[in-house]
């Protein structure tokens, strides 16, 4: 078996290659479904159903698109680059922490600040503390060609044991009744549901602007362009005068801050304080949402929706049929394999001989 | 500090850092051999969730300890031919692929768990590999024999790869794919070959979790493990005698962690010792990062004629 680059590539394909690959992960996963004892026109109908099938099931789809977007933001902005980030998991609750440090300090403890001045802070401090995190990892891949990904996915496990710590000690709502949990937001820095009586918060309209600010910044400006230059060919671009150091550094702001971001909305639009089991696992689901959307900022919009989709969809047709929720990652791993596979076939032709 | 001189000479906590080691001992090896002929494999950690799963099924449904192992390791081969497939066939980004195998591997095992015993909340249980009492050697007689075939496969992994035309033939696929197939070498057949079998050994250090450590299959189980064999191959510079002393150094403080947070020094969180491996991970990336000598062509796809 070969590859042969195809000459020309039809527009239709690139409709065709992930419509295909939605189509080939649903027919695999039928046979697990089968296995399972479901009929499977029921299951897919029913999963339908709970993710986009009434208002209340796209509001809890949307509510979980938001965190998801923000770390598939955070994922295709590094990749871009060529910086493997697989530490959004870490930085997610690294912003999440600093979000409820600095929010923290209003009440209690005699500080009495506006919430029009705090709530800025805040997020501030949330996407900076997710970018330090990233920062080390980067410039040691720069400075001393330390693989990124090892050191990166190692962090994810520093920093859900110093946030368990942080949450056992200093951080610890002293009237949580023993749980380890932090403070909880003040009401007023609290972002404010987007439809009454459901979960879904502002933070929806945050990550879908930051994504057109991304989309904005890699497509139209000089940073943009270094940024994507340095992921093409590092060596090239900086024979060019592309520079690569201060290039990092910017990556690793936006790609740490984004997911540092992520973690500060959640916390402000949905739980309100910090726990273990925040993110189950928004982090490394932003690095499938990343690659689904083929690194385009505003692919990841639909991307994290699907995703979104495929979990909570997978949540409430589980309780009616019985199929294991482990549906949900399989269909989203499965995709993921397929769109690469399917994006690939639009590039290339098969010979086989 | 008498403390830490009591922990060291107790047999215990050597048996406990041989037993640690062993898993990583088993995937360290798997991913150096992948990463020798040039493919990183970051499908480790849902192979070994796979590998720990099917490997427990086969023996609950009465099969024998054994066939648990044989089963586990043609888990990793299949999921290491997919990832063979996607990276060698298709030159696919490695990172991106190994990632989906990984969430792939990890999401199928736990689905399958659901369905074979959809209401259980206790874990079912199976009889585990027995300590090797007969052996009579101090320590490795409280281990199990996966543990001794773990210690087998160390020189055995170093003289193929490194005294045998094998051997040269994976690390020159590994370095320069151009001139191994200007000798005649197949890169594609040579690459797969290494994946496979590197990942089968993935599958083993899976099962030892369940077929050996512990009795039952629990969600979770893996916990980073493939990760840290992923750091190890680093610090090992690529060879198997290196991995090893990585493998055992890790467990050492691991194991070490585990009795310091037990003999009750207070003053820090627990926590801080569970970092402890992890920081030290990093450490040792980083001080040996300047002089790391990964295989040249280590993550660049090769495709016939292009260059």
């Amino acid at each position: 078996m070969r590859l042969e680059k195809r000459n020309h590539t039809s527009p239709a394909a690139y409709v065709l290659a992930p419509v295909s690959a939605v189509v080939f992960t649903l027919l695999v996963s039928a046979l697990l479904v089968l296995w399972a004892g479901a009929p499977v026109g029921q299951t897919y109908a029913l999963l339908l159903q709970g993710a986009f099938g009434s208002v209340f099931a796209l509001t809890e789809t949307l509510t979980r698109a938001t965190p998801l977007i923000l770390t598939g933001l955070a994922a295709a902005v590094a990749f871009r680059a060529r910086l493997f980030n697989i530490g959004a998991e870490g930085q997610l609750y690294a912003g999440a922490l600093a979000a409820v440090a600095v929010g923290g300090m209003h009440g209690g403890t005699g500080l009495e600040w506006s919430p029009y001045v705090l709530f800025p802070l805040m997020m501030l401090a949330a996407a900076l503390a997710g970018a330090a995190l990233l920062l080390g990892p980067a410039l040691m891949k720069a400075r001393l060609g330390v693989d990124e990904v090892v050191t990166t996915l190692l962090l994810n496990f520093i920093m859900l044991l110093l946030v368990s710590a942080l949450l056992d000690g200093p951080m610890k709502d002293p009237l949580s009744m023993g749980w380890p949990q932090s403070v909880a937001l003040q009401g007023d820095l609290e972002l404010s549901k987007l439809v009454p009586q459901t979960r879904l918060h502002t933070g929806l309209l945050w990550a879908v602007s930051l994504a057109v600010m991304l989309w904005a910044l890699l497509a139209r400006t000089v940073p943009g362009f270094d940024i994507r230059a340095a992921g093409a060919n590092a060596r090239a671009a900086a024979f060019a005068g592309v520079p690569i150091t201060p290039t990092v550094v910017l990556v690793a702001l936006l790609s740490g801050g984004l997911a540092g971001l992520a973690g500060a909305i959640e916390v402000a639009g949905r739980t309100s304080y910090v726990t273990l089991d925040m993110s189950p696992g928004y982090g490394y689901s932003g690095i499938v949402i990343a690659m689904l959307a083929g690194l385009h900022p505003l692919g990841v919009i639909a991307a994290g929706t699907f995703v979104a989709g495929v979990l909570v969809g997978a949540d409430s047709m589980s309780r009616a049929v019985g199929v294991p929720t482990y549906i949900a990652d399989v269909i989203v791993a499965t995709s993921l394999i397929a769109v690469l596979v399917a994006g690939l076939l639009t590039q290339y032709r098969v010979r086989w001989k | 500090m008498t403390e830490l001189l009591d922990i060291l000479a107790n047999p215990a906590f050597w048996i406990a850092t041989l037993r640690v080691a062993t898993p990583l001992i088993l995937g360290t090896l798997g991913v150096l051999l992948c990463e020798r002929a040039g493919v990183l494999n970051l499908g480790i950690e849902g192979i070994m969730v796979a590998g720990a799963f099917t490997g427990w099924l086969t023996v609950y449904a009465g099969y024998g300890l054994w066939a648990g192992v044989l089963v586990a390791a043609l888990t990793g081969a299949v999921f290491g031919l997919l990832h063979a497939w996607l990276t060698v066939g298709l030159a696919l980004s490695q990172h991106v692929s190994g990632l989906g195998i990984t969430l792939l591997a990890t999401a199928l095992s736990y689905y399958g768990y659901r369905v074979s015993f959809p209401k259980v909340n206790t874990p079912p249980t199976i009889e585990p590999f027995a300590p090797m009492e007969w052996l009579g050697v101090p320590i490795l007689s409280a281990q199990t024999p996966l543990t001794l075939l773990a210690l087998l496969l160390v020189p055995l992994l170093a003289w193929v790869l490194l005294r045998t035309p094998l051997g040269l033939a994976v690390r020159m696929v590994g370095e320069n794919p151009q001139a191994a197939e200007g000798q005649g070498i197949s890169v594609a057949a040579t690459r797969t070959g290494s994946i496979v079998a590197g990942s089968a050994l993935m599958g083993v250090a899976g099962s030892f979790l369940t077929l050996s450590a512990f009795n039952a299959f629990f969600f979770n189980m893996i916990n980073g493990r493939g990760w840290i064999c992923v750091a190890l191959v680093v610090f090992a510079s690529w060879l198997p005698g290196k991995a090893l002393l990585g493998a055992l150094l890790f467990a050492f403080f691991d194991a070490l962690q585990l009795r310091l947070q037990q003999a009750g020094d207070a003053w820090l969180p627990y926590q801080v010792y569970l970092m402890l491996p992890y920081l030290l991970s990093i450490l040792a990336l980083v001080l040996v990062a300047r002089k790391a000598a990964y295989p040249q062509a280590l993550m660049k796809p090769y495709r016939k004629g292009e260059r």
